[in-house]
């Protein structure tokens, strides 16, 4: 056995380093914290591909599983002799490649953000936070059980909810980093009932006992069963509702288009590569308990997941802020990687869907934060994010421009770039399991050509706007690690991902399935072909097909009243029609009975006072009546 | 000398060393001092504590002594503890002395207010070690009884009425408490024999079930009504509201939690049999606690009304804890007494500092204040992250530890609260981040909150003790969470009879 | 034993005593006049101390005694009463026993 036990310090170093920053930072020159915390990712990275070099390659016998390895484990809190509360770290293939996925474009966009955030107030709050982050997801990733991954599960909301709200000084900032952290929170309250029930069946959080196939959660599987699912379906069912939160999957979308207001660079880590795929991680975490014990919590994550990949897409369409458009491309990637898990099975080639899944994670990672971190540096050039502000930047910016391009390409699933080979698998999975969904994801795939490539015309060809100054191209170090994200665009896909990462460990062959591939190429072709004729150059013809469709543009536009209905029912209900009425029945009603106790007493005794009056002849005459009374009692009535 | 009788005599001798001094300035300087020594001895008292159990002492009570001290009613003056009451004490030992340092300022007369404040301390120290219903309630006494001074003399807005209202609805649950108390005495001797007050014999013997039957709702909701029991907590908002900070820390952070101590190692302890009868009963009263309260803070608009509403939230939830009569949630409630007792302290010490500058409570008002005060914003995050639960800071273990102990249970009933109990982590984030938003971000709304500064030696004192405290809680549970479980085992043993022997 | 004049003869002038005392005490306003029902009150005591000694127990002289000591205390009391009432009046600016109903001012 290799001892992996250095693995800790892969999380360790990313929070030793914000403590430090946290609490130094303001006391150093801004530029160095930026460096501190981009070494110490820089470390917690080399450490990564040394963990997934010796994982995936050093210490494994050819052909044989994969298996889990426990490599630290600390007892954190014991709750019962069952239940106990271990921190450490788990490498099995998901979380190794997670440690790459995170380490790698949080090391890119520490990178990034020391060129970008030049000049902010507040750098070193921001280099302290991103390295909070960075600890809570690596953390999350390498949880050996679920109480672990639910402990950085929260860290990683409230360091979101930090880097939202960076901009404290704006209140839609504000605003959007509450939304962001309290929509999560509930979502959470779903994942936190969900591990109370399971822990409850099984006895365990531990993720090795909980997975294997032998194990108390799949055993427990026929157990009672509640509204016509067994108590296993429920807790997977309550645990998905907290990744769909974080995950942002309809209906607990509402907060990612929001949480565009933090920085750029946050939204290419936290809201692209890696926090909103923890919930596809925790999916895959507990795969096996989905796949052998509840194919019904199964359903519900595929539809889930295809519904919102569907949903997203077409609201990308309609919005004009670059960062919401790619907002609603994450979301409805993410619901692309649900619905792969969703169709999955387990083992072998039935397992197809999980390896699929994880590797569009993988390669969602590169392209998506190399899209934002591409439009970070477009809005640092034209310090605009709506697309109308944009136009003919091609000839500013030619790095951005080529790279953002290569992105495109990837997400729209054009054959040669990394997007089109897991893609392709997502779709051969769905193909084999779920037909229907297997359409909606055909439509996905040329909207989403379609939407990427009308940001793409808008930022880069159209009429030019009037700019108030020359754009130019972001400096060297931001524009480095969006070549280096361009080359893992490309490249990631021609990794041999169902020999490394599989459902049950062990390798099978995946290949491309043609006959699904080509009507696939064709439509993301067709997508982009449209794009182009409509906003290639600027034409009148995007506000024509508006006009046709008015009330469905209008309803897209608006995001189908999401937010609206949010607003109602927090503002109305919970606020004016719960809390209010129970502020006052608490003043009115209890506070009322106490007062109202104290009242009576007040007035007896001021019906009683009278008696003392003060007037000494009143006291006399009652003194000598009552005397002369109870003489007259004692004589006569004795 | 006995160590613990050590924690009611120091307070006394700061009193008196109070007494002789002649300004302000020696006054606050020996306050401190008196209360940085019971700090100190707090902590040996852990070490001891700890020396002591892991030298194989297995009695249920260390470091015990006992005399007599009324012979005709057997009254003993008879102290112990367990590791409850240490982890208890050094919360108390660790409040006062940050409510020492948020107390600086007072200047109107200063002698008089931390003769009262040490009193009130000394009350509570006095309750924790007491192994004697009797002397227990007495010191119980002396704690509430300066609180009337202090709210009275020292506080703000209305403060006769909430004084008065305070200290009656107190009164009221103690007059509960001694009947309960005496109910307990009465029974104690059932073969015949000598009655007794002492805890430990009497959980000895079984009162007679229909005896219980009558004093547990008296004895529960006697400590109910100091642990913020709905609908017995209204004393709470008004009270805190019109404390001055310091008091406002001592109620809220240690006083609150006679309430949830006494009602389990008195009414639950002594008399489980009608405990397990009448449970559910409060089951439903305290989840209300949780959630209502949690509710109700919501809309408030002054910084301290949301704080007291939160703590009814908050306490609700150890009596909840606490009725669920197993070993997983009754630890929880101890370490929930002890996390809210230092974050809510930490509230209301960053609440005072706050309105010492702006000299406004309403939320309403306020706006901006990270970017002029950031000290003071940076630990009202802290104290809000860990009052909503933030793993990494002490309410998160609190929490957990008492959701999964509720849900062990098997039957629906137990399970349906626990679930309603846990949706107040939602209202929680609601009302923290509502308050966050409005008084820490966003623009500054009035120009004269530019000149403010930031908190200044004594504050940051004070608040960081509260978040090292907090964040070690928080960071390495494991420690206080056996401690207390190790003492826990016997009681649990007694109250459910399924205790967890595989922990120890 | 006084000759000839029988012993309810002195408790009927007492009893008239006693109760044109205590009329007074509860119909005047004027506090001196007050203070003197009072005075009539403890002297019709007085009467029937000494009456009921001379006539009952002549042996003994605890009734004489007593009175004695009323004198005494009647006059101690008058003094402080009288004291008490130039107070008030220096308080009140009158003496009427109606505007003194308050202890507190």
């Amino acid at each position: 056995m290799i001892n992996y036990s250095y693995t800790i310090l892969i999380p360790l170093i990313p929070f030793i380093v914000f403590l430090f920053t946290g609490l130094t930072g303001h006391r150093m020159k801004p530029v160095v914290s930026g460096i501190i915390g981009s070494a110490g990712l820089g470390i917690a990275a080399i450490l990564s591909y040394y963990t997934a070099w010796q994982y995936f390659w050093h210490s494994h016998v050819a052909g044989s599983a994969y298996v889990p390895v426990k490599a630290f484990e600390v007892t954190w809190l014991r709750l019962n002799e069952n239940l106990v509360i271990n921190l450490g770290s788990l490498l099995d293939p998901i979380s190794v490649m997670m440690l790459i996925v995170i380490t790698t474009v949080s090391l890119m966009v520490h990178i990034y953000s020391i060129g970008y955030m030049k000049g902010e107030r507040g750098y070193h709050r921001f280099f302290s936070f991103l390295s909070l982050f960075s600890f809570s997801m690596l953390g999350l990733v390498l949880a050996t059980n679920i109480f672990q991954m639910y402990i950085f599960w929260e860290l990683v909301g409230v360091s979101s909810f930090l880097l939202i709200g960076f901009y404290y000084e704006k209140p839609s900032a504000v605003a959007a980093s509450k939304k962001a952290f309290i929509v999560t929170r509930f979502a959470d309250l779903g994942f936190l009932i969900g591990i109370l029930m399971l822990s409850f069946t099984t006895k365990t959080f531990d993720f090795i006992s909980l997975t294997s196939p032998g194990g108390p959660a799949i055993a427990s599987a026929g157990g009672a069963t509640f509204l016509g699912f067994s108590v296993l379906v429920w807790s997977l069912i309550f645990i998905f509702m907290g990744g769909a939160g974080k995950s942002a999957m309809f209906p607990l979308h509402i907060w990612l288009p929001d949480a565009m207001e933090g920085p750029t660079p946050v939204s290419a880590l936290i809201h692209a590569a890696t926090m909103v795929v923890a919930g596809v991680y925790l999916v895959a975490r507990l795969f096996p308990v989905f796949a052998l014990g509840a194919p019904d919590a199964l359903h519900v994550v595929a539809w889930v997941g295809g519904f919102s990949s569907l949903f997203a897409a077409v609201i990308a369409c309609t919005q004009t802020d670059i960062k919401r458009v790619l907002a609603y491309s994450t979301m409805s990637q993410i619901g692309y990687m649900m619905l792969a898990l969703g169709v999955s099975g387990y083992g072998g080639h039935e397992g197809l869907g999980f390896m699929a899944s994880n590797w569009h994670l993988f390669t969602h990672a590169f392209f998506k934060s190399l899209l934002f971190l591409g439009a970070g540096a477009v809005i640092h050039a034209v310090h605009s994010n709506d697309m109308r502000d944009m136009g003919g930047l091609r000839k500013y910016l030619p790095v951005t421009h080529i790279t953002f391009l290569i992105a495109c390409f990837a997400i729209a699933g054009v054959p040669g770039f990394s997007g089109f080979f897991s893609k392709d698998e997502i779709l051969s999975a769905a193909f084999e399991h779920n037909r229907v969904l297997f359409f909606i994801e055909y439509a996905v795939a040329g909207i989403t050509a379609f939407y990427m490539f009308r940001l793409y015309y808008n930022i880069f060809w159209a009429k030019e706007t009037h700019y108030h100054h020359t754009p130019h191209e972001a400096p060297y170090i931001m524009t480095i690690p969006l070549m280096i994200l361009a080359f893992g665009s490309v490249f990631a896909g021609y990794l041999p991902f169902s020999h490394l990462v599989t459902s049950d460990g062990l390798p099978f062959a995946a290949h491309i399935n043609w006959s699904v591939a080509i009507p696939s190429i064709i439509i993301a072709l067709a997508g982009i072909g449209v794009a182009t004729f409509m906003y290639m150059k600027t034409n009148g013809l995007p506000d024509k097909i508006a006009n046709a469709i008015p009330h469905f543009y209008k309803w897209a536009y608006h995001k189908f009243y999401f937010d609206e209905i949010y607003l109602f029912v927090t503002k109305k209900i919970i606020f004016r029609y719960i809390s209010t009425p129970i502020a006052w029945f608490d003043r009115h009603i209890v506070d009322g009975t106490m007062n109202g106790i104290a009242g009576l007493t007040q007035l007896t005794s001021n019906s009683i006072k009278d008696f003392q009056s003060g007037r000494l002849q009143q006291y006399g005459f009652v003194f000598v009546s009552g005397a002369v009374a109870l003489a007259l009692i004692f004589i006569f009535l004795w | 000398m006995n160590i613990l009788s050590l924690f009611v005599l120091i307070p006394l001798l700061t009193i008196v060393g109070i007494v002789f001094t002649r300004n302000t300035k020696q006054t606050r300087l020996v306050s401190a001092v008196g209360m940085g020594i019971q700090l100190i001895m707090a902590g040996i008292l852990i070490f001891m504590y700890l020396a002591e159990r892991k030298a194989g002492n297995t009695a249920e009570m260390l470091f015990s002594f006992d005399a007599l001290w009324f012979p005709t009613l057997n009254i003993h003056y008879s102290v112990g503890v367990d590791g409850i009451s240490v982890a208890m004490i050094a919360l108390t030992a660790i409040v006062v002395f940050a409510g020492i340092f948020a107390s600086w300022t007072v200047d109107y007369l200063s002698k008089e207010f931390f003769i009262s404040l040490i009193l009130l301390a000394s009350g509570v120290f006095g309750f924790f070690i007491s192994l004697d219903l009797f002397t227990m309630f007495l010191f119980y006494e002396l704690a509430v009884i300066p609180m009337y001074l202090l709210i009275g003399l020292w506080g703000s807005g209305p403060k006769e009425y909430s004084a008065m209202k305070l200290t009656l609805m107190l009164m009221a649950g103690s007059a509960l408490l001694l009947v309960g108390l005496l109910g307990i005495y009465f029974n104690s001797a059932p073969g015949g024999g000598q009655l007794t007050f002492n805890i430990q014999e009497i959980s000895k013997i079984q009162i007679p079930i229909e005896m219980q039957r009558f004093l547990f709702p008296f004895a529960f909701i006697g400590f109910g009504v100091l642990g913020a029991l709905f609908p017995f907590h209204t004393w709470s908002p008004d009270g805190h509201a019109s404390a001055p900070t310091a008091v406002s820390m001592l109620h809220a952070g240690v006083l609150m939690k006679l309430g949830g101590y006494g009602a389990f190692r008195v009414a639950i302890y002594l008399m489980p049999e009608a405990a397990h009868e009448q449970a559910w009963i409060f089951i439903i009263l305290t989840s209300i606690s949780v959630v209502y309260g949690a509710f109700g803070a919501i809309v408030q608009k002054d910084l301290k009304y949301i704080n007291a509403y939160s703590s009814v939230s908050h306490c609700g939830l150890v009596l909840f804890a606490v009725l669920m009569m197993n070993q997983t949630a009754m630890n929880g409630a101890v370490i929930q007494m002890i996390s809210h007792g230092l974050m809510t302290a930490l509230f209301f010490a960053l609440i005072g500092m706050i309105y010492g500058r702006t000299h406004t409570r309403m939320i309403q008002e306020m706006g901006g204040l990270m970017k002029v005060i950031p000290f003071l914003g940076v630990v009202y995050v802290i104290a809000g992250l860990a009052s909503l639960g933030l793993p990494g800071l002490s309410g998160f273990v609190a929490e957990m530890t008492i959701f999964v102990g509720a849900f062990q249970h098997t039957d629906t009933f137990h399970r349906v609260v626990t679930i309603v109990a846990t949706s107040s982590i939602v209202i929680t984030a609601v009302y923290i981040l509502r308050v966050v938003g409005i008084l820490l971000l966003g623009p500054i709304k009035n120009d004269h909150y530019l000149q403010l500064t930031d908190a200044v030696w004594y504050e940051k004192l004070s608040t960081i003790t509260l978040v090292i405290s907090i964040a070690a809680i928080g960071l390495a549970p494991l420690w206080l969470s056996d401690m207390i479980n190790v003492s826990l085992w016997p009681m649990v043993q007694r109250i459910a009879g399924n205790g967890l022997a595989g922990l120890l | 034993m006084i000759q000839g004049i029988p012993l309810y003869y002195f408790l009927v002038v007492s009893t008239l005593m006693f109760f044109i005392g205590i009329f007074g005490f509860l119909t005047r306003k004027n506090l001196i006049t007050m203070l003197m029902s009072i005075e009539l009150i403890l002297n019709s005591v007085n009467i029937n101390f000494v009456v009921f000694n001379k006539y009952l127990y002549p042996q003994n002289l605890q009734g004489h005694f007593f009175s004695i000591i009323v004198i005494a205390v009647a006059a101690a009391e008058a003094a402080v009463g009288i004291a008490i009432i130039i107070n008030i009046y220096r308080n009140f600016r009158s003496i009427d026993v109606e505007n003194v109903d308050q202890m507190k001012n």
